[in-house]
């Protein structure tokens, strides 16, 4: 167990402050000055409001007090990515487009987290309206990767990795389209999870593709993201897309699930591109696995290789659609150049939006437009479909999938300039989001050189609970999650 | 060569619902500007719609009274395009799978006079869908202001095929669906307040042609009159455009209903490419029979369905039955006295008129009258019995209208009963107008029935007014068959 | 790679309401000529009989009952407008 209190688990932390060894203040005191420390180096918040977390801290000290405590999510400083809402709160989607913005309301996740007591600590950084995969595309400056800082966290939730990794908060929310959670959760060392589409609202959340958007946890251990799983989960009358389902108490789940499973290794996953010391990592795990009685069986994913364009059309055309509310007429920045009421828009979203966020825009523009809506967007929903129906057709023979998370480590910032080397990046996590199935990055060793390794696993519809057992089983046969960046 | 215009009304009506389409927060006029907005209604980011079930409980019931087809599953697109008043830049509408299809709406064009009622014609419909509303811009000198109070509220959308000849038909069309959805209850339909409006579409061809001409669309059609005029004044305008030899235009016009002038509008989006896909954010509605009959039972009989069946079950002429069927609350009351009284026709006179004239005067409507069917049931009575005459009646019925007493307590109450005749004095006057009378004694016994009558004045002449008729027309008979 | 055939920056541009520099339409049309190169792939796919992906799942009625909600105060609505007068968001003048 680390001395440092902040790279403490939420597990440990809970009983720690019930058992008073520790209270909310100190806690939330020695995150702070953790984050004081390394943020000039990690640069994960845009912002942090510390008066705000001292008093938050102090609401849960005096609860606690009264007997009143809620769980143990209680007076756990737990991160944001500038995308979630939280009422007083910045909301700025690391775009110069909301630089100003102040969310007048807390998002659902926001909510159930004050309600389990929890701390929201912070803003943190992002690619511009989550699009992107190495957190380069923010508006203030990329993120560093703890674990070497001449090298990207991963993206679009790179500063939510960024800032669990080095010990800025004690867990982190990220929001995931193509990978933008497991991704960087890979990249950084840690756990990530993209829930079931529907599992988790989405109100609060900035909308960048609304058919594949997920707020999921980063944590350090299996217990941890099934604590806040179960704290974010559950259906929102807010959002129509989200599911009317039981959500079970994952963490009391975990002690039932045992396996042995029956493990799928999508062949399509391991072939060109796929970086040797990534891939040698994963057959480690592959094999460990097997070694806990598992069956391990290799599937076929036929579709995998549309993956890419199929979600490059969706969410960009998605996408288009739900950044035309960025105008600078209610809200956001307003063009001081602007000669009339249309000349405000072409101005205000130049000035507004980054270049990324502009070729989405124009793209999704495009596949939309008329003449080309059936070529491209009616026909990558089709080819969606044929992806989905490759999962559920190998779920009939396997209970999990397991891949690598990416196909190399972090890469050095500047590396990928090419916007299409970038989307490249996203290869074995994308297919997951189309499907709208659960995807959890799992740590599972480092390269050579010292950066982190994560193996994926993809689990079934609505099956979190499985699939937490299922990483814990491997968690509980290697200690990853005990080193920590040298920062 | 003669040629005939061509019309399509398309016609956005709100839907009166307490909270808005896509949000639960209040929906509502009038109100302190930008205080029924929340994260949706202004687009912040994270907002997400949610469907007001309502509203489409409204619109299914809309289709069934317009005879339309509703679809057994439908959707939501997405318009995209920008304006200030639509804060997401795209209205979340119905495109290819909208929840109402066909239908018609029956009007009623004039009659060749005013009690005669004109030629009944079936409008038949392309489709209804729902789709929210948008913001409001005040336009100032230099600037706009904008309040979004409006934006967000459930809009119906009902397209007619382009079937309309004139603007009358137009107008006849406007009145018969305003009336419609009164009485629906889906929407209070006050134009004044924005909760129905119209755009005509206007071409004209010649007579024979079966091809559409160049269509004008005219906007800002603020009342169903300006409608009718601007319809007219754009008829004229195109038919002097082709006289002249010039060639039309496909263009929006703006029609200024003051000046009786319309001008071309600079159109927003040169590109109309909506760009329309599925919302990926809201679920497709499924619409079962079980649903349909729910609504279906709870639909209210037509205006012009009430309209002919007063005509045949009561024999009202149609001057009564135009004015009792324009208003379902009016409709009610006179059904309701006229079940009271069994005297449909009776009731209906003083409902048609003297209801009608003081509700009028005294600016409320027929709910907060303390004139009740049951009040109006009981006058018919007393006239009808003798036990007060005309022109008292008409003073018992003011009087009523302002205290809700019934009718016998007020003719007490004035001395307004008519005289109880004395029988003998009576006798005596109806002998001595039959003995000065007697062609009209002979045309009587003849079988003219008519021939009694003249006796009647001399018996009502003596008897100073006061005479219960029906007892001066049983003695009458009585005398002359003993005669 | 050159720009895809179809792409006409300025009238995509124009309809999602961005004003592109000269140079950031050179860049971005042969970007996105390679991204749309790359995704032409989709067009070799037998896609016949196939149902497009509305929702993962589908579900219908998702709706909530009309009871109405407390909303945002009118300084909360504003809180965020870049310009504001009697209460009202002010834009440029509109022309019709």
């Amino acid at each position: 167990m680390p001395s440092e209190i902040f790279y403490r688990s939420i597990t440990e932390l809970a009983a720690a402050l019930a058992a008073k060894k520790i209270s909310a203040v100190e806690l939330m005191q020695a995150v702070m000055t953790r984050t004081r420390q390394v943020d000039s180096r990690v640069r994960a918040f845009n912002s942090y409001d510390e008066s705000d977390a001292q008093t938050q801290a102090s609401a849960a000290d005096a609860r606690r007090s009264a007997g009143e405590s809620r769980g143990p999510l209680d007076g756990i400083p737990i991160g944001l990515k500038d995308v979630i809402a939280v009422a007083g709160q910045p909301l700025t989607a690391s775009s110069k487009m909301l630089a100003n913005f102040v969310s007048p309301y807390d998002a659902t996740v926001t909510q159930k987290l004050k309600n389990a007591g929890a701390i929201c600590w912070g803003r943190l950084n992002l690619d511009e309206f989550a699009m992107g995969s190495s957190t380069e595309n923010s508006a203030n400056g990329s993120t560093a990767n703890p674990w070497d800082l001449t090298r990207v966290p991963g993206g679009s939730s790179g500063g939510s990795a960024a800032a669990l990794a080095a010990g800025e908060a004690i867990a982190t929310l990220g929001s995931d389209t193509g990978g933008s959670i497991r991704q960087p959760a890979a990249f950084c060392g840690i756990l990530g999870l993209k829930p079931t589409y529907g599992l988790v609202s989405r109100y609060g959340l900035v909308a960048f593709a609304s058919s594949l958007d997920q707020i999921g946890p980063f944590t350090r251990t299996v217990e941890d993201a099934a604590l806040v799983l179960s704290a974010i989960a559950g259906h929102d009358e807010r959002d129509s897309t989200s599911f009317k389902i039981e959500v079970p108490d994952y963490r009391a789940e975990l002690a039932e699930r045992r396996g042995p499973w029956r493990i799928g290794i999508p062949k399509e996953y391991f072939a060109d591109g796929l970086d040797p010391e990534v891939g040698a990592a994963v057959e480690k795990a592959i094999a460990f696995y097997q070694s806990r009685g598992c069956t391990i069986k290799e599937v076929s994913l036929p579709h995998t290789r549309y993956c890419l364009d199929t979600y490059y059309v969706i969410a960009t055309a998605e996408a288009s659609s739900n950044l035309a509310r960025y105008d600078g007429v209610r809200y956001g920045h307003r063009s001081k150049d602007a000669k009339d009421a249309v000349d405000l828009y072409f101005k205000s979203r130049a000035e507004g939006f980054g270049p990324e966020v502009k070729r989405r825009i124009i793209l999704g523009t495009y596949v939309l437009s008329s003449g080309y809506y059936d070529a491209y967007y009616v026909r990558a929903q089709k080819v969606r479909t044929l992806i989905r129906q490759d999962f559920l057709n190998a779920y009939r023979e396997v209970d999990v999938l397991l891949t690598p998370t990416t196909p190399t480590a972090a890469f050095k910032i500047g590396e990928k300039a090419d916007p299409l080397a970038l989307y490249l990046c996203d290869i074995y996590t994308i297919g997951v989001n189309l499907a709208g199935l659960p995807g959890m990055s799992v740590p599972c060793g480092f390269t050579a050189s010292g950066l982190p390794i994560g193996l994926q696993l993809i689990g079934q519809p609505f099956q979190e609970a499985e699939l937490l057992a299922i990483a814990q089983a491997y968690e509980s046969g290697h200690d990853w999650s005990t080193r920590h960046p040298g920062l | 060569m003669n040629y005939e215009a061509v019309i399509g009304l398309e016609v956005h009506v709100q839907i009166k619902t307490r909270s808005k389409m896509f949000t639960r927060v209040a929906a509502g006029y009038g109100h302190e500007e930008n205080t029924l907005t929340d994260p949706v209604v202004l687009a912040l980011p994270g907002a997400l719609p949610v469907m007001n079930k309502a509203a489409l409980d409204a619109v299914i019931k809309a289709g069934l009274l317009l005879g339309c087809e509703i679809a057994s599953v439908c959707k939501w697109d997405r318009k995209n395009y920008f304006y200030p008043d639509s804060p997401k830049n795209y209205q979340i509408s119905q495109y290819d799978q909208p929840i109402c299809v066909g239908g018609r709406v029956e009007i009623e064009l004039p009659g060749s006079a005013r009690n005669v009622m004109g030629e009944h014609r079936k409008i038949a419909l392309t489709r209804i869908h729902l789709e929210e509303d948008v913001g409001k811009l005040n336009h100032g000198a230099t600037d706009s202001l904008v309040d979004f109070n409006r934006a967000g509220t459930p809009l119906m959308e009902i397209v007619s095929e382009p079937v309309m000849h004139s603007a009358q038909e137009a107008f006849a069309y406007l009145t018969s669906l305003r009336t419609t959805m009164i009485y629906g209850g889906i929407s209070d339909c006050d134009m004044e307040k924005g909760q129905l409006r119209c755009d005509a579409n206007i071409s004209i061809r010649p007579v024979g042609e079966q091809k559409l001409g160049t269509k004008v669309e005219l906007k800002n059609l603020n009342s169903i009159s300006f409608v009718r005029d601007g319809i007219e004044h754009e008829i004229k305008r195109q038919l002097a455009v082709v006289a002249r030899g010039g060639t039309l235009v496909q263009e929006t016009r703006d029609y200024d209903g003051q000046t009786g002038t319309s001008q071309s509008l600079r159109t927003k989006e040169m590109a109309h490419d909506y760009r329309y896909f599925p919302d990926p954010d809201l679920m497709p509605v499924r619409v079962d029979a079980a649903w349909k009959e729910r609504l279906r039972a709870e639909c209210p009989e037509l205006p012009f369905d009430k309209q002919r069946r007063f005509f045949t079950a009561h024999q009202l002429p149609y001057t009564l039955t135009s004015v009792l069927v324009g208003d379902r609350a009016l409709a009610d009351y006179f059904e309701e006295a006229a079940k009271l009284s069994g005297k449909p026709q009776a009731v209906g006179n003083w409902i048609a008129n003297d209801l009608l004239r003081e509700l009028a005067h005294a600016k409320i409507g027929v709910a907060q009258s303390k004139v009740r069917p049951s009040h109006v049931a009981a006058l018919v009575d007393l006239v009808d019995s003798g036990a007060v005459l005309g022109t008292a009646a008409r003073e018992i019925f003011m009087e009523m209208f302002a205290t809700g007493d019934m009718p016998a307590g007020v003719a007490e109450r004035r001395g307004l009963k008519a005289v109880p005749t004395d029988t003998s004095e009576l006798e005596q006057w109806c002998r001595e107008a039959i003995a000065t009378n007697s062609k009209a004694v002979a045309e009587f016994q003849a079988g003219k029935e008519s021939a009694i009558n003249a006796f009647k004045g001399p018996v009502m002449k003596a008897a100073k007014g006061k005479a219960n008729p029906k007892l001066v027309d049983e003695t009458l008979r009585r005398l002359l068959a003993a005669t | 790679m050159s720009s895809a055939p179809q792409l006409d920056i300025d009238h995509v541009a124009k309809l999602a309401r961005l004003v592109l520099t000269p140079e950031e339409k050179v860049t971005y049309a042969q970007q996105l000529g390679d991204v749309l190169h790359h995704i032409e792939q989709l067009a070799k796919i037998d896609v016949t009989d196939v149902e497009p992906t509305a929702h993962a799942s589908p579900v219908f009625n998702v709706w909530s009952e009309d009871v109405p909600r407390a909303g945002l105060t009118v300084e909360q609505a504003l809180q965020n407008a870049p310009a504001q007068r009697d209460h009202m968001i002010v834009v440029p003048k509109v022309v019709e």
